[in-house]
């Protein structure tokens, strides 16, 4: 498969920038943060992407939606990236919809997934226990009918409708067999929702399961690894499809920046100083770009993905990193105030970066697929 | 069945028949590789023949055309060839810089004299070329170079020196740029093509500190050179220069995939219970190089997808070249780490004769030849970012 966008995509990516540069650009994002908003994001703006079949782009066309696939909802990641528009797209759309196509039977998917390709039903995935991202780690647990334990940095948990639940049926903390999927309500008897403000304006959740009913099974009991993982692992390249466009933003906005602020008489860009590090940050973004479409290309395509996603995710995590210290670096004093955006990048960046596995997270991973 | 599938059933079919089989074994370093040329002392009859046979269908040189000694193929044809080539690992026929970096440009800027008279020998390897850009006092500022030309009608007589030249001693031919106009630095500089067995021309290996001598100090002390092998306008190399650096660049970059490296740390060290590198900070560290490699070999792929899709590269081959060339230099630090004390064998058997730590060493010229990877910045910075000088 060549390595460009065809024209259909290119025609994605083209209404998915104008879109959120003219709906959802980043100073709504500052408001939401300001007004201390209930949800953390426009319900308005959810409907209109809705409308545009963004919530769909992971959900095929026999299940009501788009059926872009992993490049589609790729590219729409990275646009949003670039605004920092706050949705439950991730949350829902990316995560909801490839753990549900990916474990749920049938009927499961006939009765969740145009819900969710429509953005009237938000699914998310409770996985992380600690704050460390560790799947197999997970002790939450589901015996006797009941699930009990803490779930943590939950996406969008405080408005799904229904939550997707990594627990424990058999083994031990570790073990990557016994583990199950089950999905809960919202509003189920014992689950306990404490949404968190999250540094980077978005929001998460803490859930408590104190005997919560597990009614219903996603998947085979005890082997949810083995379907988990690979819907994670597209989840893994669209978050690092998210962090290629806040470390493509971030660079555009210095790069204007440093073309017109003025000191000694000269504009700063003038400076080699600042120019060899430009061209090595360029050079970053260029070489995660090649990684992220490779690995959402590998995605569409099927098989095993591991080491394509924990390339591009490692690799994407690193980028992202370099490029909001350096748009800060380069901006100055302006880089570190609040009145600039590059802060909300920053923390939208490393919260990104630490979502579904770090960088020394994929890089272990890399290498163990490699084998070593 | 398609044009391209029948194309790729009788190319197999043809390589199947035509490559020898010492010829489908990996290059052992230097030795194996076939640079051509008047004076080439083949490694073998094997060699030879491989060469002879790819050079007449015009297979050393799949894009170029057919009436220049190419094999007139499309950029299809020459993937599916080299998907056949790679799939018998079958060595490349011809190394040369005739190919490399000569080629492209007399294909854009020579008449269709120059391009007939130069080009097939380039093709079935008959004349080798070397390069005589930089000099003593103009490396990083390449177009301050002060050999220059006098002229004599139909031809010119030819003054001074150049430096780091690659295989001057070995080559039958130089592209050269001359100065023809002392009053204007860029635009006095002409692309010329002369003959190394010239009377006048005199080279001199210099020993590096890998202890190979791939480059030479060359003296030109009244040297005629034709008119008629001036390439493009007179005044006007410094165009033809630039447009082959960038294919230098791009070629520097495009050295295909290397064996990974932890597949040389996992034969040379072994893997622990867990199936892991015993020595946790080095696989730490050869995972971060790979995860580089591979974006890196991703973005050639794309970088090769674009151009096919009609987007010119141009300044884009500075940042294949400084990305490319740093990474192998680090690749070779990694490869010196994973041997430890045996990489330090100048000679023996536990360095594979002294390459490992020549080759570490050699490295350390990717990033000065071909311009710097500071120049290479420069470029980026101002062609690729548009910032202000």
């Amino acid at each position: 498969m060549a390595m460009v966008l065809n024209e259909e995509q290119q025609l994605l990516k083209e209404s998915a920038e104008g879109f959120f540069a003219e709906k959802a650009p980043i100073t709504q994002l500052r408001k939401l943060r300001d007004n201390k908003d209930e949800t953390g994001y426009s319900a308005d703006l959810w409907q209109e992407m809705s409308e545009m079949g963004f919530a769909g782009l992971m959900v095929d066309e026999d299940h009501g939606g788009t059926g872009f696939g992993c490049v589609g909802a790729g590219i729409v990641a990275e646009a949003m990236g670039k605004t920092l528009s706050a949705s439950p797209f991730l949350a829902s759309s990316v995560v909801g919809a490839s753990v549900i196509a990916a474990a749920a039977s049938e009927e499961q998917k006939a009765a969740l997934l145009p819900a969710i390709a429509s953005g009237e039903l938000i699914v998310t995935l409770a996985l992380d226990e600690t704050s460390k991202h560790d799947p197999e780690g997970t002790a939450l647990k589901a015996a006797g009918g009941k699930l009990n334990g803490l779930k943590t940095f939950v996406p969008d948990g405080h408005v799904a409708d229904k939550v997707i639940v990594l627990a424990r049926t058999s083994g031990e903390p570790g073990d990557r067999d016994g583990l199950s999927l089950y999905l809960v309500d919202k509003g189920a008897s014992g689950l306990i929702v404490d949404r968190v403000i999250s540094m980077d304006s978005r929001n998460w959740a803490k859930l408590t399961f104190e005997g919560v009913d597990a009614a219903e099974l996603l998947g085979a009991e005890g082997k949810a690894m083995d379907v988990l993982e690979p819907a994670l692992d597209r989840c893994r390249i669209i978050v690092a499809a998210e962090l290629l466009g806040v470390a493509q933003q971030t660079f555009e906005v210095t790069m204007e920046y440093i073309k017109e602020r003025k000191q000694f008489g000269v504009p700063i860009g003038s400076f080699q100083a600042l120019q060899h590090r430009a061209a090595e940050w360029f050079g970053e973004i260029e070489v995660t770009r090649s990684a992220v479409l490779k690995a959402l290309q590998m995605a569409d395509a099927g098989g095993d993905i591991r080491w394509f996603a924990s390339l591009a995710k490692a690799k994407a995590s690193k980028t992202a990193e370099l490029a909001t210290k350096e748009a800060i670096q380069m901006h100055g004093g302006m880089g570190v105030t609040d009145e600039f955006d590059l802060g909300f990048f920053i923390k939208r960046a490393r919260v990104l970066q630490h979502l579904f596995g770090d960088y020394n997270y994929h890089a272990d991973r890399f290498a163990a697929c490699s084998g070593y | 069945m398609s044009d391209l599938e029948a194309f790729r059933t009788e190319t197999r079919a043809w390589l199947e028949e035509n490559c020898p089989a010492s010829m489908r074994t990996p290059a052992q370093g230097e030795k194996d590789i076939c640079w051509g040329g008047r004076n080439f002392n083949f490694q073998s009859e094997d060699q030879k023949l491989w060469l002879e046979r790819m050079g007449a269908r015009g297979w050393t040189v799949p894009t170029w055309p057919k009436e220049y000694g190419g094999g007139g193929l499309s950029k299809d044809e020459a993937k599916i060839l080299a998907e056949e080539m790679k799939r018998i690992k079958a060595r490349s026929p011809l190394t040369s810089f005739g190919i490399w970096m000569l080629g492209p440009a007399l294909l854009k800027f020579g008449t269709h004299e120059q391009k007939l008279e130069h080009l097939p020998s380039i093709a079935r390897g008959e004349i080798r070329w070397c390069q005589g850009y930089s000099e003593p006092n103009a490396g990083s500022d390449l177009a301050a170079l002060a050999t220059k030309a006098e002229d004599k009608g139909d031809h010119y007589i030819i003054n001074g020196q150049k430096i780091w030249t690659s295989y001057a001693d070995k080559s039958d031919w130089i592209f050269c740029l001359i100065r023809t106009d002392t009053t204007d630095k860029h635009n006095g500089i002409s692309f010329i093509l002369f003959d190394m067995a010239s009377e006048g021309v005199s080279t001199k290996p210099i020993q590096l500190i890998s202890g190979y001598s791939p480059f030479c100090e060359t003296f030109f002390d009244d040297v005629k050179a034709y008119k008629k092998n001036l390439v493009g306008e007179v005044n006007k190399g410094w165009t033809v220069a630039k447009y082959l650096l960038t294919h230098e660049r791009t070629g520097i970059s495009e050295m295909g995939v290397p064996t990974p490296l932890n597949r040389l740390a996992v034969d040379k060290l072994g893997t622990n219970d867990a199936g892991e590198l015993p020595e946790t900070m080095l696989r730490h560290q050869i995972a971060e190089h790979e995860i580089d490699v591979m974006s890196f070999m991703f973005t050639m792929e794309r970088a090769k997808d674009e151009a096919k899709a009609g987007n010119e590269m141009g300044a884009y081959s500075s940042f294949l070249k400084a990305y490319g060339t740093e990474l192998n230099k680090d690749r070779h630090e990694l490869i010196v780490k994973i041997n430890g004390s045996d990489a330090f064998e100048w000679e023996g058997q536990f360095s594979n004769n002294g390459e490992i730590p020549r080759t570490w060493l050699r490295t350390k010229a990717n990033s000065i030849e071909g311009g710097t990877t500071e120049i290479q910045h420069n470029i980026i910075a101002k062609r690729v970012l548009g910032l202000p000088s």
